[in-house]
């Protein structure tokens, strides 16, 4: 009876994580051989190689004079080439949801999802290991690309990077990665909730396309709407900006450029508003330290971080439900 | 009494006003196939789904193995191969790299994945075609890679959802007799079909699914006995004066039914094989006997008869 009871009250025997890591592996072979992949590194490659040279050209006249060269090989654009982390902005959402988009619902379609799940393994594991198999290509990709940048920064400017650059362009990385991790939990959510692939693909890039091109305008016009100026006090104004400024902060196309603004411009010192009290004593134009630029941006990459975990929660919510038949 | 290997008592699973499955109750022995019969719809793949705890019941209790699959189903699917409806595989991949994927999610060491997925493809005849793309593979080759993946794990018990649907009759064919290795090997096989006459063969008891509810249960014979009064059907040819004949036959002990379909060839319905006395009662009458047969009992006719009987 004792043993009865226990056995009750345990909700599930045996740990989530079992077969977790056979998902992986499998998944991450398959995003690593496959041609959509494939095409995707090529363009990366290309643009990362012909922006970054586009840099080197301008850069070249000033070395020895900038503390942060490296850095601006990221962010130096040259006509009519934007510059690198430009380009970044707006491809790694496009990788990231083409590694997601078909996870779940392309095992339905092929018939695979009832065999797979019929083995000694929790839902769990084969949604976990999608979203870490996705990741860590993701990871790999870009890591892979940020080596190649530093080693064409190292072979055509002639001088090592500091310590310092190098753990900004690290934290850099880090921030790309986990960037590209929100829609990729995106992806996977809408792989979860639509039977075609091809609909889960274009509802992520519909996602996308609206957090890119309008949602700074409709935030702007959100905060005339609700924080209007109607008789020109400064408050009032403020109000209406912070509003605005809140508001574009639920992007996190906003959240991530706002990174790398801190990250790979030593001297930015607040982002967003800045009242001209709060600059007084400041040296302008001397760059912070690492520790404070990180603290600058902790707010905006806890912000990535936590909405990656969020979306992977309501896929994770909705898969556990969905029934298995087809 | 032999051990029981499924046993479900009032099992039940509601989809919001619809009733998939309603107060089932199945017990299947240890050893023995069982074939889940009925039409589409009628609740036989969801009946498997609860068995594997890959849905979970509205009411009533399932063991499976002496285990609960909505508590304990990493220890059901550990032991329990699933062979569901039109299989599918990772196509991009071999057949071998699907079997790995299959094994590892089965935690097995690598030493003994490899011995093991050599062994199965053996005995399945698909060592020849092992490194080649399961998208190139017909129905009859997936299905066949089907049993040998759930054979990695070993299996004592086996459920098919469908499993010769879609394949050609030679297939098919070759495909009842892997079940029949199965159950030689000691392995209890549970399968689903709407396809009755094909399974009705390899079927030690059958259960008849309508709207949810296991209406019929028992081996063929016996569900024919039930359904049509008569197990045995026979049919005979003979020429000779037909009022004398037919007095002759119905006369004969154990016949329940006489029909004369053409004008010398009468079916009897009996309830045992009468054939010997048949034919001395033909000639006895002054007939002359040209042909006589028995018919099995067929599962279709089962089941055609029952629900027309039942409205």
């Amino acid at each position: 009876m004792a043993l009865r009871l226990k056995q009750i009250r345990r909700a599930r025997e045996g740990s989530p994580w079992t077969g977790l890591w056979a998902v992986v592996a499998k998944e991450m072979a398959d995003h690593l051989t496959s041609v959509r992949m494939r095409i995707l590194e090529v363009l990366i490659a290309l643009t990362a190689f012909g922006t970054v040279y586009a840099a080197i050209l301008r850069l070249r006249s000033t070395v020895g004079q900038d503390p942060f060269l490296f850095l601006r090989l990221f962010t130096t654009e040259r006509e009519p080439l934007p510059a690198f982390v430009g380009f970044l902005g707006f491809l790694v959402p496009l990788v990231a949801i083409a590694l997601g988009f078909d996870a779940i619902n392309g095992e339905f379609n092929r018939r695979t999802i009832s065999r797979v799940l019929a083995q000694p393994i929790y839902r769990d594991a084969l949604l976990f290991g999608k979203f870490l198999a996705g990741f860590f290509t993701l990871a790999l990709v870009l890591t892979t690309i940020w080596l190649l940048v530093m080693g064409l920064g190292l072979l055509t400017l002639g001088v090592p990077p500091r310590g310092e650059e190098v753990m900004r362009s690290l934290w850099f990385l880090v921030a790309t990665i986990f960037y590209g991790g929100i829609w990729l939990a995106l992806a996977l959510l809408f792989s979860i909730v639509f039977r075609q692939p091809a609909s889960a693909a274009l509802a992520s890039i519909a996602v996308w396309l609206f957090f890119t091109a309008f949602w700074g305008m409709i935030a702007d016009v959100l905060a005339q709407v609700l924080r209007p100026v109607r008789f020109g006090f400064p408050q009032e104004v403020l109000a209406q900006a912070q509003l605005g400024l809140a508001l574009t902060r639920l992007s996190p196309n906003a959240l991530y450029s706002e990174i790398t603004l801190a990250l790979l411009h030593p001297t930015v010192r607040a982002l967003g508003l800045l009242l001209p009290i709060q600059l007084q004593g400041a040296i302008l134009g001397t760059p912070l330290p690492l520790r404070q630029s990180l603290l600058l941006i902790w707010p905006q990459l806890t912000g990535l971080i936590a909405a990656t975990i969020l979306l992977f929660a309501l896929g994770y919510v909705l898969f556990q439900r969905q029934e298995i038949r087809a | 009494m032999a051990e029981l290997v499924i046993e479900t008592k009032g099992l039940t699973k509601r989809y919001g006003d619809l009733v998939a499955v309603n107060g089932l109750n199945l017990r299947v022995k240890k050893g023995e196939v069982f074939g889940l019969l009925g039409p589409n719809g009628s609740g036989k793949t969801t009946t498997i789904l609860m068995l594997l705890g890959l849905t979970e019941p509205t009411a009533g209790t399932v063991r499976v193995l002496g285990f609960d699959p909505v508590r304990q189903p990493l220890s059901v699917k550990a032991r329990v191969g699933y062979l569901p409806e039109q299989v599918g595989f990772y196509d991009d991949l071999t057949a071998r790299e699907n079997m790995f994927y299959i094994a590892k999610l089965n935690g097995l060491r690598r030493d003994e994945m490899y011995k093991r997925v050599e062994q199965a493809l053996e005995q399945m005849g698909l060592t020849d075609v092992a490194d080649r793309r399961v998208g190139t593979f017909s129905r009859g080759m997936r299905q066949r890679l089907g049993v040998a993946e759930v054979l990695l794990k070993q299996p004592q018990l086996i459920i098919m959802d469908e499993p010769t649907q879609g394949l050609d009759p030679e297939a098919a064919r070759e495909f009842l007799e892997i079940i029949h290795n199965l159950k030689a090997e000691g392995i209890t096989v549970l399968l689903s079909s709407h396809l009755l006459y094909q399974v009705q063969e390899v079927c030690d008891r059958v259960g008849l699914f309508h709207q949810g509810r296991m209406v019929l249960e028992g081996t063929v014979k016996e569900l024919a006995q039930r359904v049509l009064g008569s197990a045995y059907r026979i049919r005979l040819k003979a020429d000779g004066p037909v009022p004398a004949l037919e007095k002759a036959l119905r006369d004969l002990p154990n016949v329940v039914r006489l029909n004369r379909s053409d004008t010398n060839v009468y079916e009897l319905e009996a309830k045992s094989d009468v054939r010997a006395e048949a034919a001395r009662a033909v000639v006895e009458a002054g007939g002359k006997l040209l042909g006589l047969d028995i018919e099995e009992p067929n599962l279709d006719e089962i089941y055609t008869r029952y629900f027309s009987e039942q409205g």
